[in-house]
């Protein structure tokens, strides 16, 4: 049987979170089809590129701009009955529409994987990542969401699927699109980047990160922010790593005034180099940085932005 | 307006939960059991909602076994109205929740649900999407603003590149994120007066769903360990490591 990837874009490109899954999907089968709903007749042509599919199955409507799932979820119904398996990243995106198509197809789906062991088994991490449950399923087309993190991304280009188109659209007159605020920034896509550097509530105030933004800046990395500091209203909600915000794993991350409760450490811990920066030296952060630094970040901050 | 909230028993958020002996799954003996934190969320904006005199009925629904009762009673103190015990064996799928708290919504009919986008124990984020697919409801997930207008509601949604608004109509289901609202505690007096309220029990069995479970648990097992790091001295030094021994930057 086939596997089918549920691409997540924003209309103009396909978000590199998709490119994960369909990682993922290449542990299932050989046979990816990418379902692409969308008001641009241009992507799923463009995504035909995208290496290891051989499908790319498109729906264009503009009433598919916003991909609603309550016109969304009724559409994947119909397609996923040809396929074993069903995926979709783990992003606010696949946990919004995901459950909701499962229902339809009357399936138990596995949220946010983070392993592929057989067709019908997986790893995934349970209790903010305290633990890591191994899930068998016995439905018969399995629905997943997949942590992108635990998966290289497949490439952007290289490949050259086919193009079929899918028409049958579901109006939605339940639910409607009233406005976004997309926070738009030069600096890297946190679940993207290579370098993140994140402040919790010891940065004292949002005007205090910029102390962060310098460093980021030299270092081409993104910012993120704790809970902790988010609550404090110092940093918008797409800042939020953790166990239920983002989930990310650079190359390097910097914590900076963060304590590490648990929830957070679920959304980092797989970073390769941790760098803890906290003037409290029994901060739980420290127990999984590589580099620790018990210092006042006031004063450590302009001076790593200084010297690197 | 009548609110159903549909709420979840799970270990304490503080609690460090670890596998048991032999792996089969993670070990709960002993350990602080609470609402949690979502549904706090959840039953807190409905309350909010009676305050403003938006609401006139809040009922708590929990699907679980009958040690539940316990969370019931700290919604009922929060102040819902009454309360529903589904009961059921231990940790029900999402799917069967769904399809439990779907049979209630149809004898209440209430106008809205509001509930977690996920319970902390197993992290699915599933229940309040499925319910919607059930009942053939809009959904609206994830929500940091809530707004009731007539018929609809105007509902705020965190979502990974920032915010977006979206209104749905009534009835409606309604996740809630961390920033909805700060849930009260409970006081004294209410915690008494909670004992006095409704607090009906059904049985999953009765509700005429598949109650089947889809899903195994091979192994609980506990992550790779880090291994600890070590304490830098100096901003220099730290440079220098990540510059020549991590080769980070």
């Amino acid at each position: 049987m086939s596997i089918l990837v549920i691409a997540e874009h924003d209309n103009s490109s396909i978000r590199p979170s998709t490119l994960n899954t369909i990682a993922a999907a290449k542990l299932l089968g050989d046979d990816i089809h990418l379902f692409v709903a969308t008001n641009n007749s241009e992507l799923p042509n463009s995504a035909s590129t995208i290496e290891n599919i051989s499908k790319v199955i498109a729906s264009v409507d503009d009433t598919l701009e916003h991909q609603l799932p309550e016109a969304l979820a009724p559409m994947i119904k119909e397609v996923a009955t040809s396929y074993s398996h069903v995926l979709a990243p783990a992003t606010t995106f696949g946990k919004n529409l995901m459950p909701r198509a499962s229902a339809l197809l009357d399936s138990q789906q596995i949220s946010d994987i983070s392993g592929v062991i057989d067709q019908d088994t997986f790893k995934r991490p349970i209790y903010a990542g305290s633990c890591i449950a191994t899930v068998k399923s016995n439905d018969s087309i399995k629905l997943i969401t997949v942590r992108a993190t635990a998966f290289d991304p497949v490439q952007l280009s290289g490949g050259s699927a086919d193009v079929e188109s899918f028409d049958s659209i579901v109006s939605n007159d339940k639910s409607e699109f009233v406005s976004e605020e997309i926070a738009k920034s030069d600096r890297p896509e946190l679940t993207a980047a290579d370098v993140i550097i994140s402040g919790g509530r010891g940065m004292q105030s949002g005007d205090n990160f910029h102390l962060l933004e310098t460093i980021a800046d030299k270092l081409g990395a993104a910012v993120g922010a704790s809970r902790a500091a988010v609550d404090a209203g110092f940093v918008p909600n797409d800042y939020q790593v953790g166990q239920t915000g983002k989930i990310v794993a650079p190359n390097l991350y910097i914590a900076v005034g963060i304590s590490g409760a648990i929830q957070h450490l679920a959304g980092m811990k797989d970073s390769k180099v941790i760098v803890a920066i906290n003037k409290d030296e029994d901060a739980p952060i420290f127990q999984v940085a590589d580099y620790g630094l018990v210092a006042d970040l006031f004063n450590a901050l302009p001076e790593l932005a200084d010297k690197i | 307006m009548k609110i159903l909230v549909p709420i979840k028993r799970v270990v304490d958020y503080n609690v460090k939960v670890r596998p048991l002996s032999d792996n089969s799954n993670v070990d709960l003996n002993n350990v602080k059991m609470a609402v949690n934190p979502f549904c706090e969320i959840a039953v807190e904006e409905a309350v909010r909602l009676k305050e403003s005199g938006t609401a006139t009925e809040i009922i708590a629904v929990t699907v679980g076994t009958s040690a539940s009762q316990e969370q019931l009673r700290t919604a009922l103190a929060l102040g819902c109205d009454r309360a529903i015990l589904i009961e059921s064996e231990e940790n029900p799928e999402p799917l069967v929740i769904a399809k439990a708290l779907a049979k209630i919504f149809d004898e209440e009919n209430p106008d809205l649900i509001i509930l977690g986008k996920q319970a902390i124990d197993g992290d699915n984020n599933q229940t309040g999407q499925m319910l919607s697919a059930i009942l053939d409801l809009p959904q609206a997930t994830f929500a940091s603003k809530l707004v009731i207008e007539g018929q609809t509601a105007n509902v705020t949604r965190e979502i990974d590149g920032g915010l977006q608004t979206i209104k749905v109509n009534l009835p409606a289901i309604v996740t809630t994120d961390l920033r909805l609202n700060e849930p009260r505690y409970a006081s004294l007096p209410n915690i008494m007066k909670a004992k006095k309220k409704e607090l009906a029990t059904k049985n999953i069995n009765d509700l005429g769903i598949d109650t089947s479970a889809r899903t195994e648990i091979i192994s609980v097992e506990l992550p790779p360990q880090r291994e600890a790091g070590i304490k830098v001295e100096s901003v220099d030094q730290l440079v220098d490591k990540l510059k020549n021994e991590a080769k980070a930057i």
